[in-house]
């Protein structure tokens, strides 16, 4: 009976109570599910192009946020001119690993292109360490010109507080998942793109370059870790634990489909809201810490009913 | 990508990233061989850096110094863990051979690990404030020490100040935590001391994977509405938790992090926003210390070091250090009592027992109020030290109390009930028997 009371009436009862905490709430799961969009829209793109699940894509978040970092405070170059060389090495890192990892890999089983990545990951770990250190440091946010600070709204008898850097990471996820889908819609290069994905050889028959599109599909997921790296960094700091929050696009990627840009994004927003108005509400059931299993579970529960997902290509077995 | 695929992928990254960094290296017989079980890589590096630095320096201080300790150079060899226990447990079992004297885990999850080993090859384990805290009770665990005081006695000396700063009775204490072994530690006492003391507990677990994505926790925290909060965190999980606490207005006065969860490298991300922010700290802070400025003279400014140069005097550098103290203090002990110079790890568990810290010797090493007074005991494996509560001011820590002494009449019988539960169901365990 107390149970049932905990699962449909106290939290419903705690809603009426303090509604500006429910809308506070809802808030915070909506950044959150932006910013785990982000980090999915980097496995997207590549999964999209090549087919590959891009194991190294929390590390590249790490690596692209390390190396702004580093860049400014540690060599003293301005901010913005560290985060052009950033992009510049994001772009040098993807053709990279075109040239060495993938090349040689065309035509092998996914699973050795996806422990390609994991190598990569490792390397990354390494080389990220060696050269900017283990240690945490702070993301240059004012020196990029992001905003600072917070606005109160005083409402429903309450406050709901929005963080200025949050709403900078809503805008700016929003200016680039736009961008991304001109991209790929109305671009020559992005309609390549689109082919590849549908089918390699038919792609290659009519003369796209496979290699050049990986080369700029990676480039692309890059700059997406870069700027996840950055808002992320923003809200706490940047250092390598960032890379095991990629492991939450997995679930992501579940709900909304490896394919879709669209689909990133709903899933994202699915986990993150979902996930903080479970803890706040339904959490004590389960003595807390419900968002350490709640996003793999919802995954688990839509493979079974949707296994491509809400927006993913329909699974068609050909026998 | 197939579901195969992808397992085969998982399965394959655990493989590569559990193998042991170590590197096989031969001891010569005449050096006190000190394995240190470090991580400079991975979401724990930012604390786990500045201690080994801290560890590393001062026994090679000894070294540059006095030739070592008893005339035998230390040889400090680093292990690789990355605070995972499994890969804690793969450089333990690669540096035991070498004549170990000592592990220093620095990751609880590995020291639970560890434990059994001891008594079994002979080599202590010195779990210096963090481990099981039932491991204070020697007469059970003979081979464990928790050196200066237990996470159980902190916390008693957390709810002290509390008290004195307002009371505990009728007052709801909010408890954050890294939802891992270490984390869950002290839950036990606050469970018992909650109805005992009057005072109410509400938990928030952070898991590793949500360290950098606290809002949940945050959020209900201002849901529950605690009078004080408590935070039992390490490496990227305390600088997020304190911004968090910032974000909601928590009073930062109010918010007492334990000595994991409260020095340079979790409150330089954070800042001015930070100011007010409290901890528990048990080593000294800065370099205004003889031995210090030693350090800094022979190995720092010699460049036989890790360490940037502005890090030194930090709180996890001066930990590091605190802990490279009491080992060098119990080999110089263990050496005095057999005689012997070359020392096993069996001498070096005699030497944890005996060796005598108090302000007489502490002024000798150069240490002077760096820490309180202690000394090892047959019976006592953590010394009932006291911790000291240190305020950020925006730039660094500051002192703000005097040493706080644990609630030993409460924790000691709960340790020993903790104690009595973890032998009672291993039959062939060996305990000791103190005079």
């Amino acid at each position: 009976m107390e149970l049932l009371q905990q699962i449909f009436i106290e939290p419903f009862v705690l809603i009426a109570d303090i509604p500006d905490l429910f809308v506070q709430t809802i808030w915070e799961g909506f950044v959150s599910g932006i910013l785990y969009a982000l980090i999915a829209l980097g496995f997207v793109l590549i999964f999209k192009a090549s087919g590959v699940f891009n194991f190294a894509q929390g590390i590249m978040v790490v690596f692209a946020a390390l190396a702004l970092v580093s860049l400014h405070t540690k060599f003293g170059v301005p901010a913005w001119i560290a985060l052009l060389m950033v992009i510049g090495i994001m772009g040098l890192l993807a053709m990279g690993i075109e040239r060495i990892v993938l090349r040689p890999l065309v035509g092998q089983p996914d699973a050795i292109l996806l422990m390609a990545t994991i190598g990569l990951t490792l390397f990354l770990q390494g080389a990220g360490e060696t050269i900017f250190g283990g240690e945490p440091q702070s993301m240059i946010t004012e020196e990029l010109g992001l905003p600072t600070g917070a606005t109160d709204w005083e409402v429903l008898g309450g406050r709901v507080t929005f963080q200025h850097i949050d709403v900078a990471a809503i805008v700016i996820a929003g200016l680039m998942v736009a961008g991304l889908a001109l991209f790929f819609s109305k671009t020559r290069i992005g309609r390549a793109l689109r082919a590849v994905a549908d089918d390699h050889q038919a792609a290659l028959s009519v003369g796209i370059s496979l290699n050049q599109i990986w080369v700029i599909v990676w480039f692309a997921a890059g700059i997406v870790a870069l700027v996840t790296g950055i808002m992320w960094g923003a809200r706490s700091d940047v250092s390598f634990a960032l890379e095991v929050i990629a492991l939450k696009a997995l679930a992501v990627l579940i709900l909304g489909g490896f394919t879709s840009i669209p689909g990133a994004i709903v899933g994202g927003l699915i986990i993150g809201i979902g996930e903080k108005v479970f803890e706040v509400y339904w959490g004590g059931i389960f003595g807390g810490g419900t968002e350490a299993w709640f996003a793999y579970v919802l995954a688990l529960i839509f493979l079974l009913f949707r296994p491509q997902g809400l927006f993913g290509e329909k699974i068609i077995e050909r026998v | 990508m197939r579901l195969k695929s992808l397992v085969m992928g998982v399965a394959a990254s655990a493989i590569a990233v559990t193998g042991t960094l170590s590197t096989a290296a031969t001891v010569a017989a005449e050096e006190l061989y000190i394995p240190s079980l470090s991580y400079r890589t991975g979401p724990f590096a930012g604390g786990g850096i500045p201690f080994a630095n801290g560890f590393a320096d001062y026994l090679n201080m000894l070294n540059a110094r006095d030739g070592g300790i008893g005339g035998i150079k230390v040889k400090v060899e680093e292990c690789e863990t990355g605070y995972n226990a499994q890969k804690g447990v793969e450089c333990y079992e690669a540096t035991k051979g070498k004549g170990a004297l000592v592990y220093n885990p620095l990751s609880t999850g590995i020291t639970l690990q560890l434990i059994p080993k001891a008594p079994v090859d002979q080599i202590p384990v010195l779990s210096m404030g963090y481990g099981l805290s039932a491991a204070a009770i020697g007469e059970k665990f003979p081979w464990t020490f928790t050196y200066p005081t237990s996470y159980w006695s902190q916390m008693s000396s957390i709810l002290k100040h509390i008290d004195a700063n307002g009371g505990l009775k009728g007052k709801k204490i909010g408890f954050i935590y890294l939802d891992v072994g270490y984390g869950k530690e002290p839950i036990p006492l606050l469970d018992q001391l909650g109805p005992k003391l009057g005072f109410e507990v509400a938990k928030f677990p952070v898991g590793v994977k949500e360290m950098q994505s606290q809002g949940s926790q945050w959020l209900n925290v201002r849901k529950e509405r605690p009078d004080w909060m408590i935070m039992w965190g390490w490496g990227a999980m305390n600088a997020t938790a304190i911004k968090e606490a910032a974000k909601i207005r928590y009073p930062m006065d109010r918010f007492i992090g334990n000595w994991w969860s409260s020095a340079h490298a979790d409150l330089k991300p954070v800042g001015s926003s930070g100011k007010g922010y409290l901890g528990a700290n048990f080593s000294g802070i800065g370099t205004d210390y003889p031995a210090l400025q030693d350090v800094i003279k022979h190995v720092i400014t010699a460049g036989n070091t890790q360490t940037k140069a502005e890090d030194v005097g930090n709180v996890l550098y001066n930990r590091g250090l605190f802990n490279a103290v009491i080992v060098a203090e119990a080999i110089a002990t263990a050496q005095k009592m057999t005689g012997k110079k070359a020392i096993s790890g069996a001498d070096m568990r005699q030497g944890l027992e005996n060796f005598k810290l108090d302000e007489a010797r502490l002024n000798e090493l150069g240490l002077g109020g760096f820490t309180g007074a202690l000394s090892g005991s047959c019976s006592d494996h953590e010394g009932a030290g006291s911790v000291f509560i240190q305020q950020w001011d925006g730039n660094t820590f500051k002192k703000v109390s005097d040493l706080i002494a644990p609630m030993t009449d409460v924790v000691r019988p709960l340790l020993e009930d903790a104690a009595n539960k973890y032998v009672s169901d291993k039959p062939n365990w060996k305990g000791q028997t103190c005079g």
